[in-house]
């Protein structure tokens, strides 16, 4: 048995089952109340479960996020809701500077069973402070694990499996994904955080990507198929610690590899999985490795060159295609 | 509590204990025997022993990165305490911390933060978690008077009085961020208004006179424990060395510091303990062998440490399923 719903209403599931299971689970952050969140992900949840669990706070990520990982220090098990990866930036220090390094710097002594669940992304002409990809640059942080969930199923499970973690867990939901419809099971539940998945077999290239790039890699391909080229399609899923294993051994069996990443090219995520790849599977390769990045700007408001900055399927295929001709 | 001979000589023996420990860092240090930053609290010894007493081993600390005297305070080891500060696996942090980053599960101790600021909200989680699971304990949280130019202070004083935390705000108000004095960086020099402008109960004690403390934080761990709202305690005290051991102390003079060092806390605690007929010589000789003793002990053992094996350098980046708590 399965069922249609939003990415929006499976993260809001996962929220409200672990409320229920867990009493050690409460969510907080701002607007996630009364307001019923930002993305109206938490919508109805501060009547069903009242303030104590669905606490709104001030406009200080700093101190909330900080708390965050107080109280998991203290025995709970905190969601905190940060609006968006570019707020987040005021909470860095808290995540870089306490919640990535307590474990380690504390000899091992005190682990951080926080979840921090942030919208990312752009494609809503909400300019250069509301729509940036930051997970890759989180991603380079020893000490903290970075999901990015693209599909329903991986939106209602992820959160479980970051709650059951026990150390610092971040979850980027992209924006545009909220409205995303799709079928989940009846009995859909936590998934596994520890490797990517491919989407779509191929042979002729691998693409590899992760969050809503994966449906613009996805519409490529169909696309690709048509002239007789046939895209492997995965999707990271997780983006620390990196799953190599499943795109190495994809890459191994196309011999091209393209890279399609909402953040920016220069020192990215996908400069990491490019240099992967080229110290692991270098001479299974046909030709270099490719990237569709966004383009190094701040990301401008108008929809026109909103869309030119952003990957997009016609700049997948048109990469793809150019790849496969050079032979 | 009144001062009687055994409860004058506690005070003094803790505040001589670290003492010792602080001016064996230092020599150590010289030794290079201790690397990295190694900031001394010699002269605010009367804070962490005055202040600590108040809370009770359920309790929890949070720090800063001047915190040696906290930790020994505390009832970390001296040893364990030289021992990550020479950087051996016997330290209370296994030698991954460091003289800034001391931690200590059995204490409840969570460690030196060596972001300015960084301790306060960290402090008001633990009292979160305390409060929704209905334990009635405080949350002892140290900082400087530097802090309170960082935005994460005032965050810090709003949330915890508008979610009515049980946070013990100990602010040292050693006169210097740094070497940044508070009035070329404070628009408002009164640190006790701040606090008060949130709602929070707040005062303010001389940090260098160790009944004084003991009793004002008395008082204010009460009040937390009593009401469940926060309290902010300033307590003036002075750092008579420098910050770090690579500060050449251009900002103050050597009036300024000799002026304070005639109201050094364990010198006045001593006389004001002879005058009372609590203390004689022979008494103080005997607590200072015991101290020098203990901490001639800290250093065999620091020296007799070892060091972590190379093959561990990755470990606790993520938990080991073993040890989760």
């Amino acid at each position: 048995m399965s069922r249609t719903v939003t990415y929006r209403e499976a993260v809001r599931e996962a929220i409200r089952e672990a409320l229920i299971e867990d009493p050690r689970v409460f969510l907080m952050g701002e607007d996630v109340g009364a307001y019923g969140g930002c993305f109206a992900v938490s919508k109805g949840l501060l009547e069903e479960f009242g303030p104590e669990r669905i606490r709104d706070t001030p406009l200080s990520e700093s101190v909330f996020v900080g708390a965050g990982i107080g109280a998991a220090l203290g025995g709970m098990r905190p969601i905190v809701e940060i609006m968006t990866v570019n707020f987040s930036l005021l909470a860095a220090d808290q995540i870089l500077n306490t919640a990535a390094t307590y474990l380690h710097m504390s000899g091992g002594q005190f682990n951080v069973p926080l979840v921090i669940r942030m919208a990312t992304g752009g494609g809503k002409q909400l300019a250069a402070q509301h729509s940036h990809s930051l997970e890759g640059w989180y991603a380079h942080i020893p000490g903290i694990k970075v999901l990015s969930p693209a599909t329903i199923a991986d939106a209602r499970g992820m959160l479980p499996a970051a709650l059951e973690d026990p150390d610092p867990v971040l979850i980027f939901e992209h924006s545009s994904l909220y409205n995303l419809k799709g079928e989940l099971s009846q009995d859909a539940g936590k998934v596994a955080i520890d490797r990517a998945e491919v989407r779509r077999s191929g042979k002729d290239l691998t693409i590899i990507t992760y969050s809503a790039s994966l449906y613009k890699a996805l519409e490529a391909a169909e696309e690709l198929a048509r002239d007789g080229i046939e895209a492997e399609v995965i999707d990271l899923r997780t983006l620390r610690p990196l799953d190599e294993k499943t795109f190495l051994d994809s890459v191994a069996r196309t011999h091209r590899a393209l890279v399609v990443d909402e953040g920016w090219r220069s020192g990215g995520l996908s400069a990491e999985i490019s240099a992967r790849i080229m110290e692991k599977t270098f001479f299974d390769l046909d030709g270099p490795v490719e990237r569709v990045c966004s383009a190094e700007v701040p990301m401008p408001y108008a929809k026109h060159l909103e869309d030119a900055a952003l990957p997009q399927k016609e700049t997948v295929v048109a990469k793809a295609r150019e790849m496969v001709r050079r032979g | 509590m009144s001062l009687d001979r055994a409860h004058g000589h506690h005070l003094l023996k803790e505040m001589l204990r670290i003492r010792r420990l602080e001016e064996k860092s230092a020599e150590l240090y010289g030794a290079m025997k201790i690397r990295g930053f190694l900031h001394l609290c010699i002269g605010e010894e009367a804070v962490a022993v005055g202040v600590l007493p108040s809370i009770r081993p359920e309790d929890a600390v949070v720090s800063t990165y001047r915190e040696h005297g906290h930790a020994l305070a505390r009832g970390i080891s001296a040893r364990a305490i030289l021992a990550e500060m020479y950087g051996k696996q016997e330290g209370c942090s296994r030698g991954r911390g460091g003289s800034m980053h001391l931690f200590d599960r059995a204490t409840r101790f969570y460690g030196g933060n060596a972001i300015v600021g960084g301790g306060l909200p960290i402090a008001v989680g633990l009292a979160l978690a305390d409060r929704m699971q209905k334990r009635n304990s405080v949350t002892c949280c140290f900082f400087g008077e530097g802090a309170v130019a960082e935005g994460e202070f005032h965050e810090s004083m709003n949330l915890s009085a508008l979610w009515r935390l049980p946070v013990l705000f100990a602010c040292e108000n050693n006169l210097y961020a740094m070497g940044t004095a508070l009035a070329r960086s404070e628009s408002v020099l009164d640190l006790v208004s701040k606090a008060a402008s949130y709602g929070i109960p707040a005062d303010s004690v001389d940090g260098m006179d160790v009944l004084q403390v003991e009793e004002a934080a008395r008082a204010a761990a009460a009040s937390v424990r009593d009401t469940g709202m926060p309290c902010f305690l300033e307590i003036r005290t002075y750092r008579f060395r420098a910050h770090s051991m690579f500060d050449p102390e251009l900002y103050r003079s050597k009036e300024e510091v000799e002026e304070w060092k005639k109201r050094d806390p364990i010198e006045g605690l001593a006389r004001l303990l002879s005058d009372r007929g609590l203390l004689d010589d022979p008494e103080r000789r005997r607590i200072e062998v015991e101290v020098e003793k203990e901490i001639a002990d800290a250093v065999e053992f620091a020296e007799a440490g070892t060091l972590e094996p190379l093959e561990d350098l990755t470990r606790f980046v993520q938990s080991e399923r073993s040890t989760v708590r």
